[in-house]
């Protein structure tokens, strides 16, 4: 744990942030600031069990994920007053309104698109739901370790690194099978329309935002899952830094009086 | 940690704080310049209309729908009359819908629609209608908008003081205004006096299923019984009927009938008369009549044979019916709000004649009898009127009421809309309507709740409101904005057929609730198929039935091939979209019905009877996508004494 006093003792440098100057109406600080400050200030005062609670609570916000969507694609046109929609799970596909599916998958045959997966017609979708199950338990174990003092908060940013690597593999995958999708289609489509170069247009949608797509506007934005995760996920890198800051509090009290004397 | 859970709190409040803000503010700036007759009945592209407005469509026999205060038809929904845009009528589904004693009947003379009760307010789940011709009341559901029971009513002739609702939606109120023999028997016809009766029919209401059963009829002298409605209120209970012809005249009735100075008001005690029947009173009479039951979930009408009614002698329950003198063949009987007064229109006179149902029941208390007609006491004029309304006007024929103590009530002879004060009398204002005004209409304004915003004037004669269309044309309508102290004109508008009367109601009352789509998981219509993996064709005899899907855009099967000349191919299709406002149509060359209009989860029947030797497209007539040209197929007729095998296909 060596490695990691060294910023932390950096931190405490005479005239930093949380000196004195805190107590001083008249410093000139915005009162956001102060307000920052006193969080700071306190969350400093707490100890690591407090960041292993945190660290233990934060992964279960990902079983959100096994309730609520993760994304959601939604296609809307003139005469489509209420948009269909595709709610991304991490166990499958569902529309947002009952026959959304169905509604997609039927105008997606006008230009040739497979229909959309069922849940055992993709890996994803039975690989992702144990992935974050895992990934929930690990969280959780790690949280535990470290409440009675078997881990160091180090670990809580490995978790956090180790969930960034796989949100991010796993939107890689989601990007592929999304160009796969809306480029690999069938020879034999009814209508089969070109990009003004001649090339065959893709009806990919967007990984995040929005599209025009012929005549529809294709909207791509994460949903209550995937906000859930965030949180979940912040929640730990707080954790990391909470128990980050629980490590300096002691070297702080060796230099007490440096400080009072400053 | 408590801290962050204020920060994060105050951010959330903070957004919700600007949402509401920026929401009120849109809001704030709507309305400032509200002010020409153009604004006010303008609505403008993609926003909607305040109020539904159901009109009758008289002699269309169907029911049409607008929006208020726009005046758009949204839709007519066939009620008593065959409808070949939907099929309605001409389908092997709804054929039965159409049946009565005098077997089918295509058409009917549709006149007063009324939307269902609780606690004397709208409730948005029926609208009912009459058939004036061959009497029938019909229910609507104002979840699909669609005619879902027909009752005919036996011992009733000319169905026209009907069909109004009481306050719970205990009962449909159904009137006859011709009185007939009872039982119907060959007898001259100059016999009618005192032979001839007025049955009034009690046609209970189940709460949950809405469906429709005659409890009872009284059978009352032989007058005509013109126009209805319930008590309210303090006078929930009573139900009103304005006659005429209380001479009994037989011809010439429109001198004839017109010689008494005053006809009567019948207020009958229905609770008292239904506690007497519960009782075991009254008479089980033979009789014939149909009831026509749709189910959504078969997607069929059913039509059953009823055998017995059972009637009542207003003689056998005395102290339950009563006659109120009003003057000069009054033609509409409206009860206000409160339930307190019940207005006679005399149709030839130029007052109109308010009751007192207070003074009525201290004058029944009283016994203040002024004679008897056929049993049933008459009242004192004197004592059972509450004030008169000198019009100034001609020919008064309807009342409605907004919520504030108002009534308006039309002027057929005079062509105007007159505004007057319950209780002082006074005429407020009065407006000329285009032309000869017949009945008018206030969103709730046959309820304890009015939403007093506009009045729909229903005219008679339509003359140059439009561009000319020949001797024949639409009849018109009038919006009047009555938010004000003074009514003010605010828009034309064209209806269909001949409305006689009109009920609205908020949009919001029904909007959210329509359907868009049947489900087809629901569908249990024994020729509808789940998948179009289950289309196909069975032979049974002559009788050939095919299993059709419809999806965009094709059928299954499209081609089917040993069809005979005399066989009775019935196509039953079923939609397999479950997409909003996604039909498919369906047609044949030479088919001798109409076209059938499928909606998504729907399935529908049509009867096709190949005549000649051939191979015979069909095809989708609701343009249903961009490939909707391609949406056709081919039945092969061969020879009556072909050996050609029954077969199928799509895409072989």
């Amino acid at each position: 744990m060596c490695g990691y006093r060294q910023p932390i003792q950096i931190l405490n440098y005479p005239g930093h942030w949380e000196n004195n100057n805190l107590y001083n109406k008249h410093a000139g600080r915005s009162r956001p600031t102060r307000f920052l400050q006193k969080i700071g200030r306190n969350t400093r005062l707490r100890d690591m069990k407090k960041a292993s609670f945190l660290m233990g609570i934060g992964p279960l916000f990902l079983l959100g994920l096994f309730v609520f969507p993760l994304w959601n694609i939604e296609l809307g046109a003139p005469q489509y007053p209420e948009p269909l929609g595709l709610n991304i799970h991490i166990d499958g596909l569902q529309g947002q309104s009952e026959f959304d599916i169905q509604n997609i998958d039927g105008l997606n045959h006008y230009i040739g698109m497979k229909t959309l997966p069922k849940p055992e017609d993709m890996w994803e979708f039975s690989v992702f739901p144990i992935v974050i199950g895992s990934m929930v338990a690990l969280g959780v174990l790690i949280g535990l370790l470290g409440y009675f003092n078997k881990l160091g908060y180090g670990w809580f940013f490995g978790w956090f690194v180790l969930m960034s690597i796989l949100g991010v593999l796993g939107m890689y995958d989601f990007n592929a099978w999304m160009v796969d999708y809306g480029t690999n289609l069938d020879p034999k489509a009814i209508m089969k329309l070109q990009n003004p170069d001649g090339t065959p247009m893709s009806y990919k949608p967007p990984l995040l935002g929005h599209q025009k797509m012929l005549n529809f506007d294709a909207y791509s934005y994460p949903r209550l899952g995937a906000y859930l995760m965030f949180v979940g996920m912040v929640l730990t890198v707080l954790a990391g830094y909470v128990g980050m800051r629980s490590r300096s509090k002691k070297v702080q009290s060796m230099t007490k009086g440096k400080l009072a004397t400053n | 940690m408590k801290k962050i859970y204020y920060v994060i709190g105050g951010l959330l409040a903070a957004t919700l704080l600007y949402i509401g803000c920026n929401q009120a503010a849109g809001t704030n700036t709507n309305g400032a310049l509200a002010s020409s007759a153009a604004e006010k009945v303008y609505v403008a592209p993609g926003e909607q209309d305040e109020f539904y407005a159901f009109l009758s469509g008289g002699y269309s026999g169907n029911l049409t729908v607008y929006g208020l205060p726009s005046g758009r038809m949204f839709k007519e929904i066939p009620v008593f009359s065959q409808f070949p845009t939907s099929g309605y009528g001409y389908s092997e589904e709804t054929k039965p819908m159409l049946n009565t004693s005098f077997g089918f009947v295509p058409w009917d003379d549709s006149h007063h629609p009324d939307i269902s009760q609780t606690n004397g307010e709208l409730d948005g789940r029926w609208i009912f209608i009459n058939g004036n011709n061959t009497p029938r009341i019909a229910r609507i559901s104002l979840e699909t908008f669609e005619t879902e029971e027909i009752i005919e009513i036996p011992n009733s002739a000319g169905n026209h003081s009907s069909s109004f609702i009481t306050e719970n939606t205990e009962y449909v109120i159904a009137g006859t205004r011709f009185s007939v023999p009872v039982p119907q028997r060959d007898m001259p016809i100059n016999e009618y006096k005192g032979n001839f009766k007025g049955a009034l029919s009690f046609i209970s209401v189940a709460p949950e299923t809405g469906r429709l059963d005659i409890k009872f009829q009284v059978l009352m002298p032989g007058f005509n019984y013109d126009l209805s409605h319930p008590g309210r209120g303090k006078s929930h209970g009573w139900h009103f009927f304005s006659t005429y012809n209380t001479e009994e005249a037989n011809s010439l009735m429109e001198v004839n009938s017109s010689q008494n100075d005053k006809d009567f008001i019948a207020a009958i005690n229905w609770k008292k008369i239904e506690e007497y029947v519960d009782n075991g009173g009254g008479t089980k009479m033979p009789a014939n009549y149909a009831h026509n039951v749709y189910s959504h979930e078969t997607h069929t009408g059913t039509s059953t044979m009823k055998k017995e009614v059972l009637t009542v002698d207003p003689n056998e329950v005395p102290g339950a019916i009563y006659f109120l003198p009003t003057p000069k063949s009054p033609h509409g009987c409206d009860v206000d709000p409160s339930g307190e007064y019940i207005i006679g229109s005399g149709k030839l006179s130029a007052d109109l004649t308010v009751h007192s149902f207070t003074k009525m029941l201290a004058a029944i208390e009283a016994e203040k009898f002024d004679g008897e007609a056929y049993g049933i006491p008459i009242l004192s004029f004197d004592d059972v009127m509450a004030g008169i309304v000198k019009s100034g006007g001609l020919g008064p024929l309807h009342t409605e009421f907004d919520a504030s103590g108002n009534a308006y009530t039309t002027f057929f002879i005079s062509s105007e809309v007159v505004k007057w004060r319950l209780g002082t009398w006074d005429v407020v204002d009065r407006k000329p309507t285009f032309y000869s005004v017949g009945h008018l209409m206030i969103p709730g304004g046959n309820s304890r709740k009015p939403f007093g915003k506009y009045v729909v004037a229903m005219n008679k004669i339509t003359k140059d409101r439009y561009l000319p269309t020949g001797p024949e044309m639409e009849h018109s309508a009038q919006i009047y904005d009555i938010s004000g102290e003074k009514m003010e004109l605010i828009y034309d508008f064209p209806t269909h057929g001949e409305p006689h009367y009109a009920a609205g109601c908020p949009a919001e009352l029904l909007a959210p609730k329509s359907k868009k789509i049947y489900r087809l998981d629901e569908n249990k219509h024994p020729y509808g198929i789940n998948n179009p993996s289950e289309a196909r064709v069975e032979r049974n005899g002559n009788e050939v039935h095919i299993y059709m899907s419809t999806i965009r855009s094709h059928f299954t099967p499209d081609n089917i091939e040993g069809v005979k000349v005399g066989d009775k191919v019935y196509f039953h299709i079923t939609n397999h979209e479950q997409d909003f406002d996604v039909p498919h149509g369906f047609s044949i060359i030479g088919q001798n019905t109409s076209e059938l209009l499928v909606m998504p989860g729907q399935t529908k029947t049509s009867i096709w009877e190949p005549k000649q030797v051939g191979v015979w497209p069909f095809y989708c007539t609701d343009f249903c996508s961009a490939l909707h040209q391609e949406m056709q197929g081919y039945v092969r007729v061969s020879p009556a004494n072909s050996n050609i095998e029954l077969s199928w296909s799509l895409g072989e």
